[in-house]
C-alpha cells in the first residue's frame, strides 16, 4: 500500500528507535503526550512502546470522540430513534457505546432500526432510499470530521432532502488541550499533535502551546515511521531548550489547514457557548451546534430532545484516565467490573480509548517474553 | 448478537451455561467435533448452523458453505466426513429458483468434497424471519490413522502453520452486504480443506497436536481458545500472516483487524517442531497447499495468550473478538 | 476523528463532478471531493480518505523528502564517530 508500506519499514523504524534510544537523556524522564486517540491506537497496534527507552513515558491524551461523549447525550439520540419511522445510523464505533438503557445495538436487538453507515453520505442515501422514514445521523468527531458533516448537510438541503437530519455532537480539540494543561496534576513536557484534525484546522492553532506554555508540538503521522520521528523532532526541540510548533506530517498537513474545509464547518455550524465532555466536566466554546438555517436537518430542533445528564458511576475514573494522570490499570475498576465486554466507561468501549487500547494489546504481555521475538518461525 | 459472532461471548455462552447443564461429565476441552464409541467403533460427530447474508456472494453461497463447513469441521477433528444429514428452515416467501440454486450448490460441494447427503427435514417459518434460509447440518465420519487432536499434547516450540491467506471470507461477505458501498475483486475461500489435511496426515501425523479451521472470530479467536486449552502461550510473526492486497485494503480502511476476519477455507496445525518442514513442503505439492506457511510458534510466555511480533521488535497482543468486527472511523 | 488512509483517484463520476472513484489496494469506494474544491485532484491524483470524503491531496514530494530525513537518522553520528576514531582530539597516538 502506497504511502503506508514505506512508513511501516522495518530497517527504518529500527534506526528512528535507534536515534530516540540516542537522543534520549539517561538522566531524565520524558512525559510526552498524544492528544489523539488514532495515535494512541497505533502506538499500542505496532508495539511502539517496546522500541522507545524507559525513560520515554507516553502518555494518552483525550482525543477520542467516543470517549468523550456524554452518556446522556447517546440516551437523548436513541430516545429520537425509539420513533418508529426513525432510522438510527452511526459509525461502526459508536454501536457498542453503553448508554443507561442499552447500547445502539441493543436498541437494535429490542427493534430500533440502527444502522452502521461508513460516511455521512451513506446516511444521507439511506435517506434518499427511504423516503417514508427519517434518518437521523448521530455524528461524533472532532474538526477532521466535521467539515463531511458539514457537507452532507449542504447537499441534503440544496437536494430538498427533507427525512434527513443529524444530531451533532462535533467537539474541537483546542479546548481539550487547553484544558489538559490547566489541569493542576498534569505535568508534560511536549505534545505529539493530531495529525488528521490538523489537516483541516492546520499547525497555527496549537502555537499557543509552545508560546505561552513552553512545550514542543509535533503534529504527526500515524504510521510508526511517522510517530518515531515525531519523538526524535520533540526530543530535538527539548535538548536545545526549544519550544516550537513543527509538522512531522507534511505529506497531508498543510500549515494553514485546509480552507474549503473551514469554509463548510463555518456555513453549517457554530460554537455551543458549552459542551459537557465525559471526564473533564463543561467545557466552553468547546462544540458545535447546527446554525439556524439548517434548523430544518437539525435533529435537536425536529425532535423533543430529553436532555437526559448522567453522571459517571463515582468508583469509574475515566476522567482522571482521559487526563492522563492515571493509568489504566491504575483505575480500580479496570480489568474487573470494566473490560471491553462489558464496559463501565467509554475509555473502554472504543478501541482507541485509554483502557480498551492498553486492554486489548497491552495487559497481558509480560516484559520476559519480549525478547524470544527472534526465534519466531 | 455478540453471542453468535464466535469470540469472547460465544465462549462463555457455551461453557457458562451450556456445558455444565447439557455435557456429559468431561475433561475434555471443547472442540468442533466429537468422538462417540459405538460397539467399539470409534465414530467422529458434529453439528454447525449456517447463517449468511446475503446466501449468494462471490466464491459461493449457503450450500456450498454448509457442506464444506461440515466437512471442515470433522477435517481438523482429525476425522474424513463419511455422510451427512441436514435441515433448513426456510423463510415464507423464499423465491422458489434461489431454493433451487442452493439446492443445486450443496449437491455440486457434496460431490467435490465426496460426502453422501443421507436425510434431512425441512421447515418453514413466518415472513421475516431466518434471512431467507437457515441450514443446520450433522456430520459423521471415519478418524484418520494416526492422528490425535488434542491441546493438552500441545508443548513449547511447537510449530503454528496456517493453510493460506486469511480474511477472504469475511471480507467478501462484509463487501456484499452492500451497505459500505466498498467494491473489490476478492471471493470468499470456501472449499473443503480435506484433502490438504489428507496430506498433513499422512506426512506428518504423529507430530499434528491439534488443528481447528478459523471461521467466525477468526485466527486470533482460534488462536486464544489454543492458548487458553494449553496454557501456553502463542507468538505470532506479523510478517509472516499471508493476506490478499485487497483484503489488506478494505481493513485498512475500516479499520478491522485482519486476525479477526472470518474464514471459510483456511486451517491452523500445531505440529511439532521435527515434523514442520516435511509438513509444510508436502502442503506446498499439493493442489490448494501452495500458500501454506508457518506463521508462529507454541512458547511458555505470555501464558493463555496470543502474541503478534515484528520485525523491529514492537509487540502486541492479539486478543478474543468481542461481538462481530465492526469498521471504525477513529 | 483518526482514521484516514491513502488512496488513488482511478475515476471520476461523470455525471456527479464532486464525486470521484478511489482505489486502496485493490479496494474501490466513491468518495467526494467537496472538501478539495480549492485544488481539485484529478485520476492518478493520490488523497487521503476520511469517512469517504477526500481531506487533502497527498505530496509525493513531501513524502519523498520525508524518507530521505528518516534514512539520514543516525547517519550525522555515524560520521561523528568514525571522526573521533581517528584520535585527533586529544592528542594520542594519531593514526599510525
Amino acid at each position: 500500500m502506497r504511502y503506508v508500506d514505506e512508513f511501516r519499514d522495518p530497517e527504518l523504524i529500527t534506526k528512528a528507535a535507534d536515534e530516540i534510544h540516542r537522543l534520549a537523556d539517561t538522566g531524565r524522564h520524558y512525559r510526552i503526550m498524544e492528544v489523539c486517540g488514532g495515535h494512541t491506537h497505533a502506538i499500542y497496534r505496532f508495539g511502539l512502546k517496546d522500541v522507545l527507552p524507559s525513560n520515554i513515558e507516553l502518555i494518552h491524551g483525550p482525543g477520542c470522540p467516543v470517549c468523550v461523549l456524554p452518556m446522556g447525550r447517546i440516551d437523548d439520540g436513541l430516545a429520537v430513534a425509539k420513533n418508529a419511522e426513525v432510522i438510527f445510523a452511526a459509525f461502526g464505533d459508536m454501536m457498542r457505546v453503553p448508554g443507561t438503557h442499552g447500547s445502539p445495538f441493543e436498541h437494535k436487538a429490542r427493534g430500533t432500526d440502527v444502522r452502521i453507515v461508513y460516511s455521512p453520505a451513506d446516511a444521507l442515501q439511506i435517506a434518499r432510499k427511504n423516503p417514508d422514514k427519517h434518518v437521523m445521523f448521530f455524528a461524533i468527531g472532532f474538526e477532521t470530521t466535521a467539515p463531511s458533516t458539514a457537507l452532507t448537510l449542504m447537499r441534503a438541503r440544496s437536494e430538498g432532502i427533507r427525512n434527513f437530519s443529524v444530531f451533532c455532537n462535533h467537539v474541537t480539540i483546542v479546548p481539550a488541550i487547553r484544558a489538559i494543561l490547566d489541569s493542576p496534576d498534569m505535568r508534560l513536557d511536549a505534545f505529539i499533535g493530531p495529525g488528521h484534525v490538523s489537516t483541516v484546522i492546520g499547525c497555527r492553532p496549537y502555537e499557543w502551546i509552545a508560546r505561552n506554555e513552553g512545550k514542543p508540538v509535533v503534529t504527526s503521522g500515524f504510521e510508526p515511521l511517522d510517530l518515531l520521528q515525531s519523538i526524535v523532532m520533540l526530543l530535538r526541540q527539548l535538548r536545545a531548550g526549544e519550544a516550537k510548533v513543527e509538522n512531522q506530517y507534511k505529506r497531508v498537513v498543510p500549515w494553514e489547514g485546509n480552507r474549503a474545509a473551514l469554509k463548510a464547518m463555518a456555513e453549517v455550524f457554530q460554537l455551543r457557548p458549552y459542551f459537557e465532555w465525559r471526564g473533564l466536566g463543561f467545557i466552553s466554546q468547546s462544540a458545535l451546534k447546527i446554525r439556524d438555517e439548517y434548523a430544518g436537518w437539525d435533529a435537536e430542533q425536529r425532535f423533543p430532545i430529553p436532555g437526559t445528564r448522567v453522571t459517571d458511576p463515582k468508583a469509574a475514573q475515566c476522567g482522571e484516565v482521559l487526563k492522563g494522570v492515571l493509568k489504566p490499570a491504575q483505575c480500580k475498576l479496570f480489568g474487573n467490573e470494566c473490560t471491553p465486554e462489558h464496559p463501565i466507561g467509554a475509555l473502554m468501549v472504543s478501541s482507541e480509548g485509554s483502557c480498551a487500547a492498553y486492554y486489548n494489546y497491552e495487559h497481558r504481555k509480560a516484559a520476559a517474553m519480549v525478547t524470544s521475538i527472534s526465534s519466531v518461525a | 448478537m455478540a453471542h453468535g459472532a464466535g469470540g469472547k461471548a460465544s465462549r462463555r455462552l457455551v461453557e457458562g451455561l451450556f456445558a455444565p447443564l447439557l455435557f456429559a461429565e468431561s475433561s475434555e476441552p471443547l472442540g468442533d467435533a466429537a468422538r462417540v464409541n459405538i460397539n467399539g467403533t470409534s465414530v467422529a460427530i458434529t453439528t454447525d448452523s449456517f447463517v449468511v447474508k446475503p446466501l449468494k456472494f462471490p466464491g459461493g453461497s449457503i450450500g456450498e458453505l454448509a457442506v464444506n463447513g461440515t466437512m471442515n469441521d470433522l477435517a481438523v477433528s482429525g476425522a474424513r466426513g463419511e455422510a451427512m444429514v441436514v435441515t433448513f428452515i426456510l423463510e415464507e416467501g423464499l423465491p422458489l429458483p434461489v431454493l433451487e440454486a442452493e439446492i443445486r450448490a450443496m449437491a455440486a460441494a457434496l460431490q467435490r468434497a465426496g460426502i453422501a447427503l443421507i436425510g434431512g427435514d425441512t421447515k418453514v417459518v413466518e415472513r421475516g424471519k431466518a434471512d431467507g434460509m437457515y441450514i443446520t447440518t450433522t456430520g459423521i465420519g471415519r478418524p484418520l490413522q494416526h492422528v490425535t487432536i488434542d491441546a493438552r499434547s500441545v508443548r513449547a516450540g511447537d510449530k503454528i502453520l496456517l493453510s493460506g491467506p486469511i480474511g477472504d471470507h469475511g471480507i467478501t461477505i462484509l463487501l456484499a452486504r452492500g451497505e459500505l458501498d466498498l467494491e473489490a475483486d476478492l471471493a470468499s475461500d470456501t472449499r473443503c480443506i480435506l484433502p490438504l489435511i489428507e496430506v498433513l496426515a499422512g506426512e506428518a501425523g504423529p507430530g499434528i497436536r491439534w488443528m481447528r479451521d478459523p471461521t467466525r472470530g477468526g485466527v486470533a479467536t482460534t488462536l486464544n481458545e489454543l492458548a487458553r486449552d494449553c496454557r501456553l502461550g502463542i507468538v505470532l510473526s506479523e510478517e509472516e500472516i499471508p493476506m490478499r492486497n485487497e483484503v489488506r485494503g478494505a481493513c485498512e480502511l475500516l479499520g478491522l483487524d485482519p486476525l479477526h476476519i472470518a474464514n471459510e477455507g483456511q486451517f491452523l496445525a500445531v505440529v511439532a517442531p521435527e515434523y514442520a518442514d516435511a509438513a509444510l513442503n508436502a502442503l506446498h505439492r499439493t493442489e490448494g497447499g501452495e500458500d501454506a506457511v508457518i506463521i508462529g510458534e507454541v512458547q511458555t510466555e505470555p501464558a493463555c495468550a496470543v502474541l503478534v511480533t515484528t520485525r523491529y521488535g514492537g509487540s502486541r497482543i492479539a486478543d478474543m473478538l468481542v461481538g462481530d468486527p465492526l469498521p471504525r472511523i477513529c | 476523528m483518526c482514521l484516514a488512509i491513502p488512496g488513488k483517484i482511478v475515476d471520476l463520476v461523470p455525471e456527479q463532478a464532486h464525486l470521484c472513484t478511489v482505489e486502496v489496494a485493490g479496494v474501490r469506494r466513491r468518495v467526494d471531493l467537496g472538501l478539495l474544491q480549492e485544488d481539485i485532484p484529478v485520476p492518478g491524483d493520490w488523497v487521503l480518505i476520511h469517512v469517504g470524503f477526500a481531506m487533502t491531496k497527498i505530496s509525493e514530494q513531501d513524502a519523498l523528502e520525508q524518507m530521505h530525513l528518516l534514512s539520514m537518522l543516525g547517519e550525522a553520528e555515524q560520521a561523528m564517530q568514525e571522526i573521533r576514531g581517528y584520535g585527533l582530539e586529544d592528542g594520542g597516538a594519531g593514526v599510525s
